[in-house]
């Protein structure tokens, strides 16, 4: 049991840093503020995502795991909003590319 | 492997400490600023200085990263005219000078250190029984060096005083910041309705594990007065005007309670701020809630910045 669960650990981290390796690829890569808004919110919301799961079996208590998801879904509501706020920026006062 | 991410952290660290002195916008350096805060906290987790680590993610790189922001937005219509004067070659040398003079200054102050460093850890380890908190940083910072705690709270109430003067003469007395124009059934006023309750009972959390594990008012302080700007920010609250009593009396609570316990400690106990024996956790508990809301409100006024509007607008 305990090895399929650091197998899990192991494999959901690498495909969280994944997500990360592609955000940050897009960001530097895509053509405009809103690609480039897309790309950082998906390797917030997986990559991170992905990475609390990965860690979900690490954890000694469960309120701990707990605490990891909600700073996951803090994260969420976080960069959602962000991503909101700079995309109808853009769309007001032009985008700057 | 460890060494080899912390080697990477500490290059990653001085690169972005230098990309923030090139930046030519002050903007661009803000956001490295902000940057460099975070990246410091994780160095800080890595020094196992998690409470050092907390207040520089909460007041380093959120707080100061916040004003900062606000000063380079100001300051955005005169820059390119700033730019544009560009100082002497003369000027520029002596500044270089200077700055290297100073670096090495304080490098060798550094190296000539004594080694082992003189440290008061053992001592204050062997008596932190006494003040019955379990958390040794709360314990130097509000029993054995309280002074310091308390000059803190004195300095950030200045501090805000010196903003406000900025205020011009019609506005004296009236409301920080500008009026809030947002879309009520927008984004930033559905976040402002959802996240401040969790907000406030994480605010409140760190603040009470403060006393026995890594945490206290002013992280718990700086993430209420977080919550207090979103919910200002949203418009769904305006900022208090700055002449209410209520206000005023909130702001010097805190360092008074202080300068109070303080006194009665030398009448107790014989020293300025000597807790008398046994009532220290008590008496510390209340310092740290009188502290508080002084603290979330200096915080969150200082980055509203001076009063703008009268009463009448």
């Amino acid at each position: 049991m305990s090895v399929v669960l650091e197998w899990w650990t192991v494999v959901a981290v690498v495909a969280g840093a994944f997500f990360f390796l592609a955000g940050t690829i897009g960001l530097l890569r895509f053509p405009d503020s809103f690609t480039r808004l897309h790309a950082l919110t998906k390797a917030d919301n997986l990559g991170l995502g992905l990475v609390v799961l990965g860690l979900l079996p690490l954890v000694d208590s469960v309120s701990a795991g707990l605490k990891l998801v909600c700073i996951w879904l803090l994260v969420l509501l976080s960069g959602a909003t962000a991503s909101q706020l700079i995309a109808r920026t853009f769309r007001r006062d032009g985008s700057p590319s | 492997m460890t060494d080899v991410l912390n080697v990477l952290l500490a290059a990653l660290i001085l690169g972005l400490a230098v990309w923030t002195i090139v930046a030519r916008e002050a903007y661009a350096a803000a956001i490295g600023f902000i940057a460099y805060g975070l990246l410091l906290t994780l160095v800080w987790v890595q020094l196992r200085g998690i409470d050092v680590a907390l207040t520089e993610a909460a007041i380093g790189g959120g707080l100061t990263g916040a004003l900062l922001i606000g000063a380079a937005a100001r300051l955005r219509s005169t820059e390119a005219a700033a730019r544009a004067e560009r100082p002497g070659l003369a000027t520029r040398w002596v500044a270089a000078l200077a700055s290297v003079a100073v670096t090495a200054a304080l490098a060798i102050c550094v190296l000539a250190l004594p080694e082992p460093a003189p440290t008061l850890a053992p001592e204050v380890s062997a008596n932190i029984d006494v003040t019955e908190v379990l958390n040794p940083i709360t314990a130097v910072l509000l029993a054995f060096r309280a002074m310091d705690t308390l000059l803190e709270a004195i300095v950030l109430l200045f501090a805000l005083i010196g903003v406000w003067s900025l205020a011009p003469d019609r506005a004296w007395g009236g409301r920080p910041g500008l009026l809030q124009q947002v879309d009520p059934n927008g984004m930033l006023a559905y976040v402002a309705r959802v996240l401040p309750p969790i907000g406030i009972v994480a605010g409140a959390y760190i603040f009470w594990v403060g006393a026995d594990n890594p945490g206290g008012k002013f992280q718990g302080a700086t993430i209420l007065a977080a919550m207090w700007l979103l919910v200002m920010m949203a418009g769904l609250a305006d900022a208090p005007p700055i002449r209410r009593a209520w206000l005023r009396w909130l702001l010097v609570a805190g360092p008074l309670t202080f300068i109070g316990i303080g006194i009665v400690g030398a009448m107790s106990a014989g020293a300025f701020l000597a807790y008398p024996h046994g009532f220290a956790k008590p008496l510390i508990l209340v310092i740290e809630f009188a502290l508080m809301p002084t603290l979330t409100l200096i915080l969150g006024l200082m980055l509203l910045g001076a009063p703008r509007r009268g009463e009448a607008s």
